[in-house]
């Protein structure tokens, strides 16, 4: 049960002369709920941009362990990580806004269904297959998420809620084994952060994936992960359960300040 | 399914249609030369405005060396078809044209294409004055001069049946995988990075496909008009386009179909007007410009399958 999905071994992150990441070690394994917690500023965000690709790191190594074996991921583009089943959400929703919610999930099916380019302009019955292979499985997501009555709305149209939860479907359609949520409450009112927290269990029940969440919510933190780590000016400050980090006195300090 | 059929019937029907009721205009005599010369440069118009469209409008990259790919189709076909004074040749010339088009729209696309809206229009722009500097300066190409006498190999159905195909070939492009992730690149790359898409890759697929589409006009525009010189693809002529597009509608084939033939024939009637003419011209863009800022249509498309379902809609 707990083989290791990724490892990320003494990672460090500068901008310029700033120290963002400084010797940062995390390990997720196989179906895990992992929450990153930590003040703002702490680096939480650029940690998930170092583990997605999105910024090259400074120093460390990051490892996926794939069906093919374990792959190093630093120093790929974020499509290469994505690629090798790592997905995201973001902190401040990424959606393809004009485009509908079908499409928006079909984008990210993109690399698991080949049409073929000559084929797709000559509308061939293979292009036809594909498509509506595509189309079926795109909108058997939607409908488990409960989005089919807004599958032909574009995307900037649905509230607020409606988008975060349309970002973790995309995220899902890539087929991910490891998904990254970054602050997926952030905005909610307490009703919506309820279902959110059914939906993230659900999502690493059913399709058995790795989850870690960056999260300000408490409540939902400590509803939902099985292990936490904390992170403060760039460094980990704690690794645990959420009861452990409940009662770690570095951590309160970090949280409440103090000379604890 | 059904409705699918419906539609390409129902689009198929009007394409037919159009071809006959030009061929019968013209068998009745009310087209005239002078009128026919417009609607073949219509229908180049819209070939070259479409695949700009694509670059522009679907995939978001911001391009101003179109005519520089149509130079080459032209200078391909202008170039072979005097050799091989065949319909044969011309259709090879027209696909050599496309060929070389599509290595230069690699060569140009790969370093350029990082490059994002102003700094991509300036390097594309670049890229066309190099190719039209070449052209001026090569032998083969007989220079500054031009090359006349180019074999009348294409007539007016040949561009309506070419411009058919591109425009079947471009949607079919934007309905498919390829054109959703062209258009959520468009919408936000680092999301269609993060989804697994390889950007710098289909951004290239836009830009070539709309070069090719471009060469294929210029090959059409040099064996109708016969006689073709480096001076016919300039920043004017690239900018010629960009209006078409822009003035339809970014984004919407539709309206570059609305725009080309709006503007086709608005040059045509102005023609009485003499030096009036440009004036005239610029006022109806500023105009459209300010009480349509989005183009004619905007994104709006026309489609069958759409009124088919809101028949069935209707009925239920």
């Amino acid at each position: 049960m707990s083989s290791p999905l990724l490892t990320a071994t003494q990672l460090v992150k500068n901008f310029g002369g700033l120290n963002a990441i400084s010797n940062v070690s995390v390990h997720f394994d196989q179906n895990e709920l992992i929450g990153l917690i930590g003040p703002n500023g702490a680096g939480k965000t650029t940690l998930f941009n170092l583990l997605t690709g999105v910024t090259p790191v400074s120093a460390g190594t990051i490892s996926l362990y794939t069906d093919h074996g374990v792959k190093t991921v630093n120093g790929q583009t974020p499509a290469q990580v994505a690629q090798a089943g790592v997905s995201r959400t973001f902190q401040n929703i990424r959606l393809f806004k004009e485009l509908t919610v079908l499409d928006n999930v079909r984008i990210a099916m993109t690399n698991h269904y080949h049409e073929g380019f000559i084929s797709s302009l000559l509308r061939t019955p293979k292009f036809y297959r594909t498509e509506t292979a595509m189309t079926v499985a795109a909108e058997k997501l939607i409908a488990i998420f409960d989005l089919s009555a807004v599958a032909d709305q574009p995307a900037k149209n649905l509230p607020y809620g409606v988008q975060r939860r349309l970002e973790i479907v995309r995220a899902l359609a890539t087929k991910p084994k490891l998904l990254f949520l970054d602050e997926p409450a952030a905005g909610m009112n307490p009703e919506e952060t309820a279902d959110l927290t059914r939906l993230i269990r659900q999502i690493q029940q059913d399709f058995h994936i790795t989850v870690v969440l960056i999260e300000h919510d408490m409540s939902l933190v400590m509803t939902v992960v099985e292990r936490l780590y904390v992170l403060e000016h760039g460094a980990l400050l704690a690794e645990g359960t959420p009861r452990e980090i409940q009662q770690n006195p570095a951590v309160i300090k970090a949280y409440l300040g103090g000379d604890a | 399914m059904r409705t699918r059929l419906k539609a390409n019937l129902v689009w198929a029907g009007l394409m037919i249609f159009g071809f006959i009721l030009i061929d019968g205009l013209e068998f009745a005599g009310i087209i005239n030369t002078f009128i026919e010369n417009m609607l073949v440069t219509i229908g180049i118009n819209v070939i070259l405005a479409i695949g700009l469209n694509l670059i522009i409008g679907f995939s978001g990259q911001f391009s101003l060396g179109h005519a520089g790919f149509m130079a080459i189709g032209a200078y391909a076909t202008g170039i072979i078809t005097p050799t091989i004074t065949t319909i044969g040749g011309f259709y090879l010339s027209m696909f050599i044209g496309v060929i070389i088009a599509i290595i230069a729209a690699l060569i140009v696309g790969i370093p350029t294409l990082r490059l994002r809206g102003d700094y991509l229009a300036i390097a594309t722009m670049g890229a066309a004055e190099i190719i039209r500097l070449l052209i001026n300066n090569l032998k083969i190409t007989n220079g500054a001069a031009g090359i006349f006498n180019i074999p009348a190999l294409a007539s007016w159905a040949t561009v309506y049946v070419i411009m058919c195909i591109t425009t079947i070939m471009t949607v079919n492009f934007i309905h498919s995988r390829s054109g959703r992730a062209i258009m959520a690149i468009r919408e936000d790359e680092i999301a269609a990075e993060a989804m697994g898409l390889n950007t710098t890759r289909w951004k290239l697929a836009a830009f070539v496909f709309g070069a090719a589409t471009a060469a294929v006009g210029g090959s059409l525009h040099a064996a109708y008009i016969q006689t073709i010189a480096p001076s016919d693809f300039n920043i004017m002529a690239s900018i010629a386009i960009l209006i078409i597009v822009v003035l339809g509608g970014v984004g919407s084939i539709t309206g570059t179909f609305v725009a080309a033939i709006v503007l086709g024939a608005l040059d045509t009637i102005l023609q009485n007007f003499g030096t009036l003419r440009m004036i005239i011209y610029s006022l109806a863009l500023i105009l459209i410009m300010i009480f349509k800022p989005a183009g004619l249509l905007g994104t709006w498309e026309l489609s069958f399958k759409r009124f088919n379902r809101q028949e069935v809609a209707d009925h239920e």
